[in-house]
């Protein structure tokens, strides 16, 4: 099998959520990294040593900057014919991009995968997660995402392998970036933090959320909120875990003034310990925690921050 | 302007699915069937275009079984003009309706497609961004908010860091995240109405596309499930088990 993984990176550094990917490429066989984007070498190099790569691709050019679907599709799909696995990370950039790619190859893509059974077999979610499927691709070129969560991210070095450089395409020039609108935080990424602190609704303000940081920053924590919680404007769209925001899986998961929709419970319930704080005893939230606490948050959070002082 | 909106016909959100005593697949005999989430976003935005005077035409297309046409009249009574089924008894994956789209496309010549950013059913977010890249047109993923000026769209987009804006050349696709917008509820007058507004029904045999599925369903089946744990009593109790039983902090 010849796997070609497209890694996001950073500041010079291939992002964690992608080493998830390199490691799901590693189980169907040799992996190619393809690092494209503008003044990139330095996250080239990082994936070159990376352990199970073979080979890194560079793409290094001005029309890869902003990860313009347009443009990195037309990449990947130029590339793909010698490869017969094409695989990304499900965030807002893989999610993006992998669709035009594999329409573009007239292959189907399958998305959101937490298990290889085989070359051309695949688990992954539907429904919310209230079901698994388990699917065969026909198709000759597999175009994939995968659920970082499901997939331990690649750790270890090999020997160095080569970097090629791969000339840029055109700029299709349909398309340009504008801005970024980015909350800057010191405290752990949420999909990747050991810990993770959520709110909904029952949160009630934006101005309470500073109750769930301060127990975020004394834990070493992330924090996460419900659909109504960001829809509410407590808080930015990028806190929301579920089925249609972040998928997130640490050690602890502390829901409070959350219900429990099925939505909500789609983006938490692989987390290893699941905590709920709610005032219903009733909340479904509670039939997925392993430890329930029924209070009002109110009083239990500043209690839990007070005790988490000693 | 003329816009296109997508509207798939799904298991309503409110219902808990149970696979099949086969396993094969999920129950949807005599459960709830709604308009995707994520399409009436997608329907809302085009009758507000339509309201600000930007859109002239507003045409929901579905592709599915015959009861798809309810998913129609609902968009219909939203205030889109009229409608457009294709019409087949067999699922079809998102490179499947991408091609139909495609096609419909050809024919109506519509300057934005809007589509949701996501089926709540088989959850692919795959469809939009297919569609683009078949009609070679730039897309607009996951729009929390959609200006257009002219040839060009300026998009919105929810990503994982945050917000993104960026601006793209009319034709184009674009898809709906939830804070697009609040769609409307169709009121009673505006159900009736819809009544008489046009459904073009097409055998989806003379669309003559290949729609071959790529992906073979081996099995569905539950998920592994989750125990519920013990209720404590407070917050000493719970730190207590938080950082001697469970040891997931010090
Ligand atoms: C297409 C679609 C996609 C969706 N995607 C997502 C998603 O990705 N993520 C997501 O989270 N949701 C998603 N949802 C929404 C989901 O269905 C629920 O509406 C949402 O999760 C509810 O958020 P909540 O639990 O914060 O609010 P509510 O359901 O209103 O619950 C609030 C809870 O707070 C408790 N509470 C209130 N006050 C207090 C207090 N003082 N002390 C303690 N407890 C208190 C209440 O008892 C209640 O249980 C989606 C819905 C749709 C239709
Ligand atoms: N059968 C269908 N009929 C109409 N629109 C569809 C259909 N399937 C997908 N779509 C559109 O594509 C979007 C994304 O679907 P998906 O790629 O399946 O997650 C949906 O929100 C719809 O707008």
């Amino acid at each position: 099998m010849n796997v070609l993984v497209i890694a996001e990176h950073e500041n010079g550094e291939i992002k964690d959520l992608s080493l998830s990917a390199v490691s799901a490429g590693t189980e169907l066989g040799k992996v190619n990294v393809l690092i494209a984007g503008h003044n990139c070498r330095p996250a080239a190099e990082k994936a070159s040593k990376l352990r199970g790569v073979s080979q890194v691709l560079l793409a290094d050019a001005p029309v890869y900057e902003n990860w313009l679907a347009e443009n990195l599709a037309l990449l990947i799909s130029s590339i793909a014919k010698n490869y017969t696995h094409l695989i990304m990370t499900a965030t807002t950039v893989g999610k993006n991009i992998m669709p035009r790619v594999a329409a573009k190859l007239d292959v189907a893509q399958i998305s959101d995968i937490t298990q290889i059974q085989d070359n051309e077999t695949f688990v992954r979610p539907i429904y919310a997660g209230n079901a698994m499927a388990t699917v065969q691709s026909l198709d000759q070129i597999k175009v994939l995402t995968v659920r970082a969560t499901a997939f331990e991210p690649i750790s270890g070095h090999d020997d160095t392998s080569g970097i090629q450089l791969v000339s840029p395409t055109e700029n299709v020039g349909v398309s340009a970036f504008i801005d970024q609108e980015v909350t800057k935080s010191e405290r752990p990424e949420l999909t990747s933090a050991r810990i993770v602190i959520s709110g909904g609704r029952g949160m009630q303000s934006g101005e309470n959320f500073a109750m769930l940081e301060e127990i975020a920053d004394k834990l070493g924590g992330a924090v996460g909120a419900s659909r109504a919680a960001v829809d509410s404007g407590f808080v930015p769209n990028e806190y929301q875990v579920g089925q249609t925001g972040k998928v997130v899986a640490p050690d602890l998961y502390i829901a409070v003034g959350i219900s429990g929709a099925i939505q909500h419970l789609a983006g938490m319930k692989d987390s290893k310990v699941i905590v709920a704080i709610n005032k219903d005893e009733e909340a479904p939230i509670f039939q997925v925690a392993d430890y329930g606490l029924v209070a009002d948050l109110f009083e239990a959070v500043p209690s839990l921050s007070a005790e988490l002082e000693n | 302007m003329k816009i296109l909106v997508a509207v798939k016909r799904v298991v309503d959100y409110n219902v808990k699915v149970r696979v099949n005593l086969e396993g094969t697949a999920v129950e949807t005999n005599n459960v709830k069937m709604s308009m995707n989430p994520f399409d009436e976003i997608a329907v809302e935005e085009g009758v507000r275009l339509k309201e600000s005077g930007k859109c002239d035409e507003l045409v929901a297309v579905s592709i599915g079984t015959s009861s798809s046409q309810e998913t129609i009249r609902t968009a219909l009574a939203m205030g889109a003009d009229r409608g457009i089924l294709v019409e087949t008894d067999d699922p079809i994956e998102p490179l499947g309706v991408a091609k139909l789209l495609k096609v419909i496309c050809s024919r109506e010549k519509p300057d934005i497609v809007i589509v949701g950013k996501q089926a709540i059913d088989d959850d692919a977010n795959q469809t939009g961004q297919m569609l683009a890249a078949l009609l070679d047109w730039p897309q607009g993923t996951f729009a929390s908010r959609i200006n257009i000026e002219n040839t060009k769209a300026q998009v919105t987009r929810e990503v994982d860091v945050g917000l993104e804006t960026i601006e793209i050349n009319l034709p184009a696709v674009i898809s709906t995240d939830l804070r697009l917008n609040e769609p409307r509820y169709a009121s009673l007058p505006n159900i009736m109405k819809a009544k008489k507004k046009p459904i073009d029904i097409i055998p989806i045999t003379e669309l003559n596309i290949d729609i071959a599925p790529r992906v073979k369903v081996i099995k569905v089946s539950e998920p592994p499930k989750r125990e519920a744990g013990v209720i404590v009593e407070n917050v000493k109790e719970l730190l207590e088990k938080l950082r001697n039983e469970a040891k997931v902090i010090s």
